[in-house]
């Protein structure tokens, strides 16, 4: 094939477009200023330490942790017996009840946010933090029941007769045959879950209170009123934080088997 | 019998929890916008009818459209070239493609307002050059919204159009050239009619996205730039008005599936083997 110079150079370009942003941020989180300047003028580490010392940074930190984490075992125990009834068994309405529980990624997530706290924290009483663990559960459930059914799918299906025919039952079969076999779609499912919870900002909006700020709320309401390179160093830990994580996807899964 | 019954137990918690937290809220908070006395459409019409309130409409359209229209226009050529590249490469690009996706939007936001401020680096540079003596207001516009907005979105459609594009013979091209098409023509020719799934799919991803979105017009379109999910926060919070909220809200819901189903519609028809409805 020839080489085609203007297609490089296009892609080069939207690469440049990509990156170069992310990469200012990480130069600005160095700088001495006391507003955020770029190219910097002084060297510093300082605005690490506050970003560490910021107790509502930290607090919500392992609040978005927490919740993220929560949300995505509840989303695994209830997805992942749901994917494979819907996968195996005689269902009625099965491509109906499949669209109903991929439903919340439709929804926009501020409007499941703001119907959730309008119903279960202003009319039932609900605590906050519960919706909040609820809200990030409707957002979990897709992912689980999208890539753990599509694994079940591939699974092949006589595997599970001969664990029958050999005389397990059903629930053995699935405790014995079928979770092992689904590994991979169960943690690529709660890593893709996991990652959009702790990311997602608008179903958290309105389902924060006193001491129930989520991080990426609580960056955003930090930005409102500053303009100083603790943002970039705390957008910079959480970009490592996503490095890592890709990582253990690379290493584990293949990022193929997320994208 | 019993043995019948065992799938709709297993599906009965995810169904419950579906219904009592999503389903039951959502009726809660737009149910009351029909009814007045008795059925009305008139919180619609109203909304619809008032300048400012059709103004901020007519501007989520407008920025939804223009950030998909730029997201095919970046994403077809890079995805075309992510996938014809060696395999070990295609690993890479992809991960720098994947890498902003992964990260937290406000971040991603937030880049733009060191890039486009008051005291931004576009300023900064162009007034050092001295090209510029007061600086230009960037931040805080639709063109600021549009962006970010394609800043958020582009990895997505690259990422989906890749998947499509994998699939496509690269012995197609290598025809379309052999029978007398030059690089260009063969691409407007050939590749980009294949293309058309994935171009569907990416722009419902990037239309309803950018339709939705919270945190970008929040961070740069600033407060005369309102959205329709800004606007929703400001009705509920600063306003107090829960009412027009859910009209936002349900407004919200149908833009998105009347987008997705539009899009659906022309990709069908655009695809005459009709196998794009995916």
């Amino acid at each position: 094939m020839r080489k085609n110079v203007g297609l490089k150079v296009f892609t080069g370009l939207v690469f440049a477009f990509l990156l170069v942003p992310l990469l200012i941020i990480i130069v600005t989180s160095f700088g001495t200023n006391s507003t955020i300047q770029f190219p910097i003028k002084g060297f510093t580490l300082d605005w690490y330490g506050k970003v560490f010392s910021n107790e509502a940074f930290m607090d919500s930190f392992f609040l978005s942790l927490k919740v993220a984490f929560i949300a995505t075992l509840l989303a695994l125990i209830i997805g992942v017996p749901a994917a494979y009834s819907l996968a195996r068994h005689k269902v009625f309405g099965r491509n109906w009840i499949k669209s109903f529980f991929l439903s919340p990624t439709i929804v926009p997530g501020l409007v499941v946010g703001y119907a959730m706290y309008q119903f279960i924290v202003i009319k039932f009483q609900f605590p906050i933090i519960q919706g909040l663990l609820l809200g990030h559960f409707l957002i979990c459930l897709p992912y689980v029941i999208r890539v753990v059914g599509s694994t079940i799918e591939q699974l092949d299906f006589s595997i599970e007769e001969v664990s029958w025919t050999l005389g397990c039952t059903k629930l053995q079969t699935f405790i014995k045959v079928v979770l092992p076999n689904i590994t991979s779609g169960i943690f690529a499912s709660f890593m893709l879950a996991f990652i959009n919870s702790f990311n997602n900002i608008p179903v958290s909006q309105f389902l924060s209170g006193p001491g129930v700020t989520m991080l990426p709320t609580s960056l955003m309401n930090y930005i409102e009123y500053n303009y100083d390179p603790s943002v970039s160093a705390l957008s910079v830990v959480l970009m490592l934080g996503t490095i890592v994580l890709m990582f253990i996807i690379e290493k584990t899964l293949g990022l193929a088997s997320i994208s | 019998m019993t043995q019948r019954r065992i799938p709709y137990i297993i599906l009965a918690p995810g169904l419950i929890l579906l219904i009592l937290f999503l389903v039951l809220p959502l009726i809660s908070a737009i149910y009351p916008t029909f009814f007045d006395g008795g059925f009305t459409l008139a919180n619609y019409t109203s909304f619809f009818l008032d300048d400012y309130n059709f103004g901020i409409f007519w501007r989520t359209i407008k920025i939804s459209l223009i950030a998909t229209l730029i997201c095919v226009v970046l994403g077809v050529p890079t995805a075309f070239y992510i996938s014809k590249s060696p395999k070990k490469w295609r690993g890479l690009l992809m991960s720098i493609t994947l890498f902003p996706l992964l990260t937290n939007s406000v971040v991603r936001s937030f880049a733009w307002i060191t890039i486009l401020g008051q005291d931004g680096i576009v300023n900064n540079a162009l007034k050092s050059m001295g090209l510029i003596s007061k600086p230009l207001t960037l931040l805080y516009t639709e063109f600021a919204i549009v962006i970010g907005s394609v800043y958020l979105f582009l990895p997505l459609m690259v990422i989906t159009l890749v998947g499509i594009l994998e699939n496509i013979d690269s012995e197609i091209m290598e025809a379309a050239e052999t029978l007398g098409a030059n690089r260009l023509v063969a691409f407007m020719k050939v590749i980009l009619p294949l293309s058309v799934p994935g171009i569907i799919v990416g722009s419902i991803l990037v239309f309803t996205g950018s339709l939705t979105a919270y945190t970008t017009p929040q961070l740069l379109g600033g407060n005369r730039n309102i959205m329709l999910a800004t606007f929703l926060y400001q009705n509920a919070t600063a306003l107090g008005n829960w009412q027009g909220a859910s009209v936002i809200a349900l407004i919200m819901i149908a833009a998105t599936l009347i987008v997705m189903k539009l899009f659906n519609w022309v990709a069908g028809r655009m695809d005459k083997r009709g196998e794009a409805s995916a």
